[in-house]
C-alpha cells in the first residue's frame, strides 16, 4: 500500500481539479470547499510521509511506460523538502485566491488549471529519472499558460505568448540534452547517476550546456529571464504561485538534479562547468536586483527581485561545496515563503486600495498595518536582514564561496544586499512614515471573513519567515532539513 | 469466416444499405459502430501477423489480407475515429424537414461507409493491386465528399489525385510485366534492383507522394480540406492521407527493402523535413481556422516522411517505426478532433476566422477543452500519443546521428506550438462572455472524446511499442509459397 503513496500524492490535485472545471459559478461555495480540503488532506499525507521518511522509508512508485524508459516517481529526502513547501505554500495560496477573486465570474477555469499546476510542481519534485521530470515540467509549462492568460486582455495575452515562446524553446533544448545523454549512458535514475567517465568532454560539456540552458529560462537565468517580468500581467495569486513554488522553482530544482544527481558533482568540477554557470548566476543577481531598483511599478519590482533571488539557489548549486549547496536548498524554501508574502501582499494592495505603483504607498501602512507589516518582514528577509530566512540563505551561501575559494560571491552577495535595500527601503519608507493620502483613510483591512483570507495568508508567511530564520537551528527548521540532505545525499 | 474479410466487407454492406435507406441512411450507423469496433478489437486480438486468403484462392491468384502491427493499429485508430466522426456527422447530414431527401445528406453516407471500407482495406491488403483498388475508393469517397464544400477545390483535386493514381497503375502494369505477381511477400523474395523495377518503385513513390499530401505534392490538400464540412474535413485529414502513406510504407520496407537505396531514403526524409518546415510557416500565416488546421496536417505528414531514413526495416525493432506508425495514430486521432472542434465553434459563431474565436473558453469550454487537448498531442507535448510518437522519432534520430531530423522534430514541435496556441489565445480573449448559437451542443462528445483517447493513450505508450512491434511481417503462408516464375 505504501508504495501507491507517491502516486496518489501526485495525482491527488486532479480530483479537486476535475472537480472545479466540472462545477458552475453558482456552486461556488462548494469548489472553495473542496479545493481546501483537498489542499489539507495533501498536507496531511506530506506530514504522514515526513514522518515516514525520518524513519528512514523511501517510498518509490515505478512503471515502464516505453521500452527502456521507467516512469519513477520516488520520496527522497530532497523531493520532500519541495513537496514539503508546495503541499503548506498551495494551502495559502489556495485560501488566498479565494479571498482575491471573491465570486467574480469564470473561476471553474482558473481553479482547475491551479490545481493542475500542483499535480505537475509535485511530479517535478517527485520524478526519479530525466525523462519523468521532463513530463512534469513540460506539464508544467501547458498547466500555467491558462493563468497566465486569464484576464485575457491584450498585455495578458502578450505574457501568455511570451511565456510559450520562452518555456518551450527551453524545453526542447533541455529535452534534445536528456535524449542525447539518455543515447549515450542508458536510463538516467536520479538515484543511481550514470557513469560517465568513457564520454567524450566536448559532448558532455555542450549536453550540459542544452540542459541547463533549458531549465534555466524557467529558473530565469540571464539572458532568458525575459517572460518573467512580463508574466506580471497575470493575476497576483498566480505571479505569488509562478514566483514561489511553481515555475521558476522548478528550474531551479531541475538545475540542482543535473548537478548533484545526473552529473555528479565530481564530473561538474572536472569538466569546469561549475564556475562559469555560477558566474552567470551571479551576474543574474546582480542585473536583477539592478533591474528591479528602476521599476515604479510594484509588481513589476517584485518580479526582477524574484530573477535576482532564484539565482541565488543557482549559486550556490554551482560552488559545489557543503556550505553552498546548503545554501541553494535552504534558500529555494526561504526564497519561497518571503517572495510569497511579498506577492500576496502587492496583490492585497492592489485589491482593497488599487496600489499599484511605488508612488501609490504612501502612507498604506496605518491602513493596512498587517499587510504592510508581512510585506515589510518579506521585504527585510529579502535583503538578508537577521533573524529573517533570508540571512540563513546568505550566510551560508556566503560561506560557500569562501570555502570553495570562490571570494567574489562576498561581493554579488554585498552588493546584491545593498541594491535589495535600495529597492525595498524605500517601499517601506513610504508605507510607514509618509503621510496617508486622502483616499486610503477609509479601508478597515481586518472585517469580514473575505478580507481577513485576503490578509491572514500573507501574515502566516511573514511568520513563518520570522520563524525559519530565528529557529534556524530547531530539527525541523528548512536549515536542518538542507543539512541532512547535504550529509546524507550530495557530499558523499 | 475472418475479421479480415469483414472489416472490408460490412463497410461496404452498410454502404448498399445506406443507399437503400435513403432518409434513413443515418441510422445505419447505430448498426455499423458496434459492429466494426468488434470486428477492430476481435483484429486487435488475432496472434501477429495473421492473414487470410479471400475466396480460397492461392497466391498469387487470391486476395491476400493481414494483420500485422502497422494494419492492426490504422484500423482499430479508424474504427474510432470513423464511429465518432459519424456520431457528429448525424445531425449535420439529416434528411431536411418533413424527411425530404438532401442531396448532402443523401450522399454523405455512402460515402462514409465507402471511405471506411477502402482505407481498411489500403491497411490490410498486400497486393499492390488490390492496394491500387483500396486507393481509388477511398479517394473517390474523399473527392466527393470534398466537393461538398468547394467544387472548385473538389476539381483540383481530383485531376490532382488522378494524375497520382495513374502513377501508381502504372508501376503497377510495369511490375506486373516483370515479375508475374504484384503480391508484396512475393515480390520482396525475388526482387531484382533491374531498371525496370527502379522506374516502377519511382512513379509508383510520386503517385503516393501525391495522395498522401507530401510536400511539395500537397497543394491540392489546403484548400479541399478547409472548404469540406467539418466531418469530411476530419475524414479527409485523419483517415485519406493515411492510406497513401501506408501503401508507401508497404511498397518501400516491405516489398522492396532489399532494392531501395539510402539515397531515395534520404530524399524522402528532407521531403519530410522541408514538409514539416513549410507547413508550419504556412499554418502559422493562415488568419482562417480551417485552412490553419489543413497546413497543420502537411506539416504532420512530414514527421511520417522524415522518419524513413530512420526506419531500417519494417520487421519492428527499432524505435523509428514505432514512432512513426504511432504517430499516424496520433495524428489521425488529434486532427479528428481538432476539426470536429474548429467546425463546431465556428458553427456557433458563424465565422471562420481566428478572431471570431473570440472569448469562446467561457461559452464553449468543452469544445475548446477538445482543441486544446488535440493541440497538445499535435505538438507533441506530454502527456499525449503525440509526444510518445515524437519521444520514439527523437530518440532514434538521436541514437543514430541524424542530428537534422532531431533538430526538425524540436522545431516542428515550437512552430506547432506558435500556430496552435494562437487560436487557443484568441478563446481566452476578452472577458466577457459571447452569444453563441448552439445547435444540438451534444456533439462536442465527439471531439472530446478523440482528444481524449489522444492524451489518454500518452499513458499507454508501451502496449502501442508492443503491438507496432511484436508484429513481426509474416512471410507468405507456406501453402502459397510457390515459385511463380
Amino acid at each position: 500500500m505504501i508504495h501507491l503513496l507517491p502516486l496518489l500524492l501526485v495525482f491527488l490535485p486532479l480530483v479537486p481539479a476535475l472537480i472545479s472545471f466540472a462545477l458552475p459559478d453558482r456552486m461556488a461555495v462548494w469548489r472553495d470547499a473542496i479545493n481546501i480540503s483537498f489542499a489539507l488532506i495533501k498536507l496531511a499525507v506530506v506530514g504522514f510521509l515526513l514522518l515516514a521518511a525520518r524513519e528512514g522509508v523511501i517510498t518509490e512508485w515505478r512503471y515502464e511506460f516505453l521500452p527502456g524508459h521507467d516512469f519513477i516517481l520516488r520520496l527522497d529526502s530532497i523531493a520532500l523538502l519541495f513537496i514539503t513547501l508546495s503541499a503548506f505554500l498551495w494551502l495559502i495560496a489556495t485560501v488566498y485566491s479565494i479571498a482575491y477573486f471573491g465570486r467574480g465570474p469564470h473561476l471553474a477555469r482558473f481553479f482547475g488549471f491551479f490545481n493542475l499546476c500542483v499535480l505537475a510542481a509535485t511530479g517535478v519534485a517527485m520524478s526519479g529519472t530525466t525523462i519523468t521530470f521532463f513530463l512534469f515540467y513540460e506539464l508544467l509549462t501547458l498547466a500555467t499558460w491558462p493563468l497566465v492568460v486569464h484576464k485575457g486582455d491584450e498585455k495578458s495575452l502578450r505574457a501568455g505568448r511570451i511565456y510559450l515562446i520562452y518555456t518551450l524553446a527551453g524545453s526542447a533544448a533541455f529535452l534534445a540534452g536528456i535524449v542525447w545523454l539518455k543515447s549515450l549512458v542508458g536510463t538516467i535514475e536520479f538515484t543511481a547517476p550514470p557513469d560517465l567517465s568513457g564520454i567524450p568532454r566536448l559532448e558532455l560539456t555542450l549536453i550540459f550546456i542544452l540542459c541547463i540552458g533549458g531549465l534555466g529560462v524557467k529558473a530565469a537565468l540571464i539572458p532568458f529571464h525575459g517572460w518573467l517580468p512580463e508574466a506580471m500581467a497575470a493575476p497576483a495569486p498566480v505571479s505569488a504561485l509562478l514566483h514561489a513554488v511553481a515555475v521558476v522553482k522548478a528550474g531551479a530544482f531541475g538545475i540542482v538534479r543535473m548537478i548533484y544527481d545526473v552529473y555528479g558533482i565530481d564530473t561538474v568540477s572536472e569538466l569546469g562547468l561549475g564556475t562559469p554557470l555560477a558566474v552567470l548566476a551571479g551576474a543574474t543577481i546582480l542585473y536583477g536586483s539592478f533591474r528591479a531598483v528602476m521599476q515604479t511599478d510594484i509588481k513589476k519590482r517584485l518580479a526582477y527581485s524574484t530573477v535576482s533571488q532564484v539565482s541565488y539557489i543557482i549559486l550556490g548549486a554551482s560552488l559545489i561545496g557543503p556550505f553552498a549547496i546548503i545554501g541553494a536548498l535552504v534558500h529555494l524554501v526561504h526564497q519561497g515563503i518571503m517572495k510569497i508574502t511579498l506577492f500576496m501582499c502587492a496583490g492585497a494592495l492592489d485589491n482593497r486600495m488599487g496600489i499599484k505603483s511605488v508612488a501609490d504607498l504612501d502612507g498604506a501602512g496605518r491602513a493596512m498595518p498587517v499587510t504592510m507589516a508581512a510585506f515589510s518582514i518579506g521585504a527585510l528577509g529579502m535583503i538578508g536582514v537577521p533573524p529573517t530566512a533570508g540571512f540563513i540563505s546568505k550566510w551560508h551561501l556566503g560561506l560557500g564561496g569562501l570555502q570553495s575559494d570562490a571570494p567574489w560571491v562576498i561581493a554579488v552577495l554585498a552588493g546584491s544586499s545593498l541594491l535589495n535595500a535600495l529597492y525595498f527601503l524605500p517601499l517601506l519608507y513610504r508605507a510607514w512614515l509618509l503621510p496617508p493620502s486622502a483616499k486610503l483613510a477609509s479601508v478597515r483591512e481586518l472585517d469580514g471573513a473575505w478580507n481577513r483570507m485576503l490578509i491572514l495568508p500573507a501574515a502566516i508567511t511573514a511568520l513563518a519567515t520570522l520563524a525559519a530564520g530565528a529557529f534556524a537551528t530547531s530539527p525541523f527548521s528548512p536549515l536542518s532539513w538542507a543539512k541532512l540532505i547535504a550529509e546524507s545525499g550530495y557530499l558523499k | 469466416m475472418s475479421p479480415l474479410d469483414l472489416l472490408v466487407a460490412a463497410p461496404l454492406g452498410f454502404m448498399i444499405a445506406a443507399l437503400l435507406l435513403g432518409a434513413w441512411a443515418r441510422w445505419s450507423l447505430l448498426a455499423a459502430i458496434p459492429v466494426m469496433a468488434g470486428l477492430a478489437v476481435w483484429l486487435l486480438l488475432l496472434p501477429a501477423g495473421s492473414a487470410h486468403v479471400v475466396g480460397d484462392w492461392n497466391l498469387p491468384l487470391g486476395v491476400q489480407l493481414r494483420a500485422d502491427g502497422l494494419a492492426q493499429m490504422m484500423v482499430g485508430a479508424t474504427a474510432a475515429c470513423a464511429s465518432l466522426i459519424g456520431l457528429y456527422a448525424l445531425h449535420e447530414f439529416a434528411p431536411g424537414p418533413d424527411r425530404s431527401e438532401t442531396a448532402h445528406g443523401f450522399a454523405f453516407w455512402p460515402l462514409f461507409y465507402l471511405l471506411w471500407g477502402g482505407a481498411n482495406a489500403g491497411f490490410l491488403s498486400t497486393d499492390l493491386f488490390n492496394l491500387y483498388i483500396a486507393l481509388e475508393m477511398v479517394s473517390l469517397a474523399a473527392v466527393a465528399m470534398a466537393a461538398m464544400g468547394s467544387l472548385r477545390a473538389a476539381l483540383r483535386y481530383f485531376v490532382i489525385a488522378l494524375v497520382g493514381s495513374l502513377a501508381y497503375l502504372l508501376g503497377v502494369a510495369l511490375l506486373f510485366s516483370n515479375y508475374a505477381t504484384v503480391d508484396l511477400t512475393l515480390l520482396a523474395a525475388t526482387a531484382r534492383p533491374d531498371l525496370a523495377t527502379k522506374t516502377a518503385l519511382a512513379v509508383m513513390t510520386a503517385g503516393l507522394l501525391i495522395k498522401a499530401a507530401v510536400f511539395p505534392l500537397h497543394g491540392w490538400l489546403p484548400p479541399a480540406h478547409a472548404a469540406a464540412p467539418a466531418p469530411a474535413s476530419a475524414l479527409l485529414s485523419a483517415i485519406v492521407v493515411k492510406v497513401g502513406f501506408v501503401i508507401l510504407l508497404r511498397l518501400w520496407f516491405e516489398a522492396f527493402p532489399t532494392i531501395v537505396a539510402p539515397a531515395g531514403l534520404e530524399v524522402l526524409g528532407w521531403l519530410g523535413a522541408l514538409a514539416v518546415l513549410y507547413g508550419s510557416v504556412q499554418a502559422i500565416r493562415q488568419n482562417v481556422l480551417k485552412a490553419l488546421v489543413a497546413y497543420s496536417t502537411v506539416a504532420q505528414i512530414g514527421y511520417l516522411l522524415l522518419a524513413f531514413p530512420l526506419v531500417a526495416t519494417a520487421a519492428g525493432t527499432g524505435g523509428a517505426w514505432a514512432g512513426m506508425t504511432i504517430h499516424a495514430v496520433a495524428h489521425l486521432l488529434a486532427k479528428a478532433a481538432m476539426f470536429l472542434a474548429a467546425g463546431l465553434m465556428l458553427e456557433a459563431v458563424n465565422g471562420k476566422r481566428l478572431e471570431d474565436l473570440r472569448g469562446l473558453a467561457r461559452a464553449m469550454p468543452l469544445t475548446v477543452a477538445a482543441f486544446g487537448l488535440a493541440a497538445v498531442s499535435l505538438m507533441g507535448l506530454p502527456p499525449s500519443v503525440g509526444f510518445i510518437a515524437k519521444f520514439l522519432l527523437l530518440e532514434a534520430a538521436v541514437e543514430q546521428g541524424a542530428v537534422f531530423a532531431a533538430a526538425v522534430l524540436l522545431i516542428g514541435g515550437l512552430l506547432g506550438a506558435v500556430y496552435l496556441f494562437s487560436p487557443l489565445a484568441w478563446t481566452f480573449a476578452g472577458s466577457d462572455t459571447p452569444v453563441v448559437v448552439s445547435r444540438a451542443p451534444l456533439r462536442t462528445a465527439a471531439p472530446l472524446a478523440l482528444a481524449l483517447l489522444a492524451v489518454s493513450l500518452g499513458f499507454a505508450g508501451q502496449a502501442m511499442v508492443e503491438v507496432t512491434a511484436a508484429a513481426p511481417l509474416a512471410g507468405p503462408p507456406a501453402a502459397v509459397a510457390v515459385d511463380v516464375r
